[in-house]
């Protein structure tokens, strides 16, 4: 313990003052790096952005202020209404990552020889760069030769190129995203279900409770601050898609597997994309979406805060 | 090697250049030359240019290819190369609206470009002033197999029933007619240049290019029934929006299709995959209408100086130099492509001799779609493009679609 | 435990889940273990059709010394490592300085500071994208590493502090106060007292913040253009493009981007857990 520093002379006014003063001052001076890197690079780029959705801007040239001109253009955007339709779809699959996780989870939670291994190869879609597995299922989707459609071949179901289908594009590269999630939401789940109080299993098994009733009344309950977590973790990764559609299909075929985030950069930084206005308002209307959420969140943590208290 | 080490001699240059290190008497030269062909081309013009101006010292940086066109509007506003590579037409139109392109001008006269650089000036010309210098360009084309089309009795059509014709052999004989891969979208700008350019003519695809025509006209939706007529009974290839136009390649050489409508780019890997010049053809896209003269697409290279330079003059000096007889003649033999100057030599080559003649005779040249219409209306239209020709049965509400978005990129 | 131990089941039970545990593993890996495949077969098995079958030779050391000799992924690598290693370092720094200070003490603007990081931790980081991107180019960084880490550190921060904060509040906090009451210096108790305690979450966030800036890709492709500041996951990207078709490349390249992360995990397995699991047992 490092109490035995000295606290040195104190014979100077100015440092009894800060003596007096620094447990008011210090929590500023820790916070001051961390707070203004972050509201530089974070916070004050928000509203940079609201405002930037107001004008027309090439991002090159001067900017002109056009007023709601392109939420207007916005709301009567074939495409932004694809790619909002897409989000949805994201969402709403991508939940599934939580109990397919949660799956995985119990297959795994055993003690045999070597299941630590399995527990880690599991684990380690989570690990790879979205940009790998965007290009790995690009090669297992691959038309004519890809692994999954000899199986679809085989299985009698023809060539269907999924990547340039209008109908399976979006479903496909949530696949592809599904797998690193599920695996990120089985760790989770993994780690909740060590914690889970043994004492309570045991007296739910002297009741006769069977494993279906005994995983929805007592193992779920528990672990509630896991799927609390891997809820938010999967909401926020199926509305910040963009490297898999980037990678693996570049928003097409005709623009039917683009998304908010995706159609935002198309429009803004893309080969064609000069509408940096445009794009700012696209951002915006995710930056509402994702505020729904982010309000849940923290509604429940300042709950969780209080109850600490 | 020869690449990681040339990559990490443009970072360094990149480094020292931007620690603000630029001597007096450097130039810094941004190129999309990935490719070997055009890479070498570049060193060249660079070492022959080194030589006659032995004061001036070049640093080039080589870009990915696909990256570069992002790339450009972030190094013109943040720190500006002395040249930079870019394409004609209306491609150019943001930078030199946003004036982040130079007025060269004074190039043209000094040289009198107007003269030797003549069949590109107009694409060079925007507010009567001329914003680069074009170096090279190509023809597009068909590009068919000699012995298929042999092997079947097929002569190289002249007309769009003749065309047909040959396409409904071809796909009876089990064989996919046309290979094309538009993952990537651009290659479908060159059918609908071709059709419109035949369909309707010259000053009508330019009108329409130019944001003063509604999608909607007829005239665009007679473009599309021709369209129609090769994708409903499926002649192009399976699968093409999952194929980039490399993709398509092997189709051609393993004999799976017949013809590929693309640029003089694509002969080198082909004949690199294996076919010879007696198995490989090129013909001119057939006459539709009867009558419309024949304009052709033959995009156009070019180089520019930004506006935030910082050696204008030696930039200018290479432009000039750029603009040689001599030196186009050199550069374009190592592209395969055809100078822009009227007094180079043209490569000796089976292709490139079929490309001059026919562009030399005719009667006017399209860039491309995408350099040709405005960056916003060139992306939904080659979407629209691409979407007809997987739905061809949704061709009103693409055009619908597309008219709504030439309304506001044209306001 | 649940479920109940497989030692206590049946036999054949046991016998079933020994099975089941490694085609349940083969299947799930089952694109990963393809690309592997066909990142050592040679050129000519793919031009052949053989696609799935066995290599028909081990093209291990040609495909992968292509890899390094025909593209700039060896620069590509050494740029995600400028851009991580900096990054976990100020971030860490910066987060147990935020998280210290959310932590320890009780004033009146703890709770807003601290739901500003959260919040905007969770923010769809494209709203950010066109102001950063100026900002960065302003501030004379663009297409330097250093705009990619700054930006990267100033956003982590959020996640981190997150972190710090709740692993520091969990520490005893009599420490602290006997600390203060002989007179040490709020700065010395977070050197001397607090800090060393931190090793743990130190490990954790360093190798979590490790991983997901070498798998960052947006930022990648917004912030940096040339191949000199290019980390792998963008550089990747490019690569793809030129080597279209030639997926032994595509396949081995992946797998070179991809190996940094996934030794960090093995080597540092229980810390990356522990950081990423943070929160999912308590409530």
């Amino acid at each position: 313990m490092a109490t035995s520093v000295a606290v040195g002379d104190t014979s100077q006014v100015k440092k009894n003052w800060w003596k007096a003063n620094q447990r008011r001052l210090a929590p500023w001076i820790f916070l001051a790096p961390g707070v203004f890197m972050f509201l530089l690079y974070v916070i004050f780029p928000i509203f940079e952005s609201m405002w930037i959705s107001f004008y027309d801007w090439d991002g090159i040239g001067d900017a002109t202020w056009i007023g709601w001109d392109n939420y207007i253009e916005l709301f009567d955007d074939d495409a932004f209404y694809v790619s909002l339709k897409n989000n949805v779809i994201w969402l709403v699959l991508y939940m599934l990552a939580v109990p397919a996780g949660l799956l995985i989870a119990i297959f795994l939670n055993q003690n045999v020889t070597g299941i630590r291994l399995y527990k880690s190869l599991f684990f380690f879609p989570f690990v790879i760069s979205q940009v790998v597995v965007g290009l790995i299922f690009a090669w297992f989707y691959a038309p004519n030769f890809g692994l999954l459609t000899k199986i679809l071949a085989g299985l009698g179901l023809g060539d269907i190129a999924i990547l340039a289908d209008e109908r399976f594009v979006t479903y496909g590269i949530i696949a592809a995203g599904l797998w690193p999630q599920i695996a990120y939401c089985m760790i989770l789940y993994l780690t909740g279900l060590n914690n889970v109080s043994p004492d309570q299993i045991e007296a739910a098994r002297l009741d006769g409770a069977k494993s279906w009733r005994m995983l929805w009344y007592v193992i779920i309950p528990q672990l509630r601050p896991a799927t609390f977590i891997a809820v938010v973790v999967t909401i926020i990764g199926a509305l910040r898609s963009f490297d898999l559609i980037s990678i693996m299909t570049d928003g097409g075929p005709y623009g039917s597997s683009r998304v908010l985030s995706f159609y935002m950069y198309e429009q803004a930084l893309s080969e064609y994309g000069f509408r940096m206005g445009y794009g700012a308002a696209i951002a915006v209307i995710l930056f509402l979406i994702m505020m729904l959420f982010i309000t849940g969140f923290i509604w429940k943590m300042i709950n969780d805060e209080r109850g600490v208290r | 090697m020869k690449r990681y080490l040339a990559g990490t001699a443009s970072a360094l240059a990149v480094m020292s250049w931007l620690a603000g290190s630029a001597l007096a008497g450097t130039i810094v030269i941004n190129a999309d030359t990935s490719d070997p062909a055009p890479k070498q081309a570049m060193e060249e013009v660079i070492a022959g240019f080194k030589e006659a101006h032995p004061d001036v010292e070049v640093e080039l940086n080589i870009f990915d290819h696909e990256g570069y066109k992002t790339s450009i509007r972030n190094f013109l506003t943040a720190d500006a190369p002395d040249i930079a590579l870019w394409y004609a037409g209306n491609r150019m139109a943001p930078y030199v609206n946003a004036g982040l392109f130079e007025d060269v001008s004074d190039v043209w006269a000094d040289n009198s470009l107007d003269e030797t650089l003549k069949s590109a000036a107009a694409s060079m010309t925007m507010d009567g002033k001329k914003w680069g210098v074009p170096y090279t360009y190509y023809q597009w084309g068909i590009y068919y197999r000699k012995d298929i089309f042999a092997e079947l009795g097929i002569e190289p059509p002249k007309t769009w029933d003749e065309f047909l014709a040959a396409c409904a052999t071809i796909k009876e004989a089990g064989k996919a007619p046309i290979a094309i891969g538009t993952k990537a979208l651009w290659p479908t700008g060159g059918w609908f240049d071709y059709l419109n350019l035949r369909v309707n003519g010259y000053e009508f695809h330019m009108e329409l290019t130019g944001g003063e025509v509604p999608y909607t006209d007829d005239r665009v939706k007679a473009v599309f029934e021709r369209w129609a007529e090769l994708v409903e009974p499926g002649y192009f290839v399976q699968n093409h929006a999952a194929l980039d136009w490399q993709d398509a390649l092997p189709l051609l050489v393993q004999g799976e299709a017949a013809m590929y409508l693309i640029g003089n780019f694509a002969v080198a890997p082909l004949r690199e995959a294996g076919l010879t010049d007696d198995q490989l053809g090129f013909m001119q896209f057939p006459e539709i209408t009867p009558g419309i003269p024949m304009a052709e697409d033959a995009p156009t290279d070019t180089m520019h100086i930004p506006a935030n330079a910082k050696n204008k003059e030696d930039a200018k000096k290479f432009l000039a130099y750029l603009a040689q007889a001599d030196v186009q003649s050199k550069i374009n033999a190592t592209l395969g492509q055809l100078p822009v100057n009227n007094q180079s030599d043209v490569p000796e080559d089976a292709f490139l001799g079929a490309g001059f003649d026919m562009l030399s005779n005719a009667y006017a040249l399209a860039q491309f779609y995408d350099r040709d219409a405005v960056a916003e209306m060139a992306k939904a239209g080659m979407e629209g493009f691409q979407e007809f020709m997987v739905k061809p049965d949704r061709a009103d509400a693409i055009l619908e679609r597309l008219e709504k978005i030439r309304g506001r990129a044209h306001k | 435990m649940f479920p109940k131990p497989i030692e206590q089941a049946a036999p054949a039970t046991r016998f079933g889940y020994n099975i089941a545990l490694p085609v349940a593993l083969i299947l799930w890996l089952l694109p990963l273990l393809g690309v592997m495949m066909t990142s050592i077969k040679p050129a000519a098995d793919l031009t052949a059709g053989n696609y799935f079958g066995l290599p028909s030779s081990i093209a291990l050391v040609d495909n992968y010394t292509a890899v390094f000799e025909n593209s700039p992924i060896g620069q590509y690598i050494w740029n995600s490592f400028k851009v991580t290693i900096p990054t976990v370092i100020g971030t860490i720094a910066l987060s147990t300085l935020t998280g210290f200070a959310l932590a320890v003490y009780g004033f009146r603007a703890n709770l807003l500071v601290f739901f500003m990081f959260v919040a905007g931790n969770f923010v769809p980081f494209q709203i950010l994208m066109v102001p950063v991107r100026d900002l960065t180019l302003n501030l004379g960084l663009y297409d330097t590493t250093m705009g990619l880490i700054l930006f990267h550190v100033a956003f982590q921060t959020g996640f981190c502090t997150l972190f710090m904060r709740n692993f520091i509040k969990a520490l005893p906090h009599e420490l602290i106060e006997s600390a203060r009451v002989e007179g040490v210096s709020e700065f010395r108790i977070f050197w001397y007292i607090v800090l060393p305690l931190m090793r743990p979450a130190i490990a954790a966030l360093a190798v979590l913040i490790f991983t997901f800036i070498w798998n960052d890709y947006f930022w990648a492709t917004v912030l940096v253009q040339g191949s000199h500041a290019l980390p792998v996951t963008a550089g990747l990207y490019s690569l793809n493009g030129q080597w279209v078709a030639a997926w032994h490349l595509i396949s081995a390249g992946s797998i070179v981007a991809a190996l940094p992360p996934v030794i960090m995990f093995f080597l540092m397995q229980r810390h990356f857990i522990a950081g990423l699991t943070l929160g999912a047992t308590k409530g």
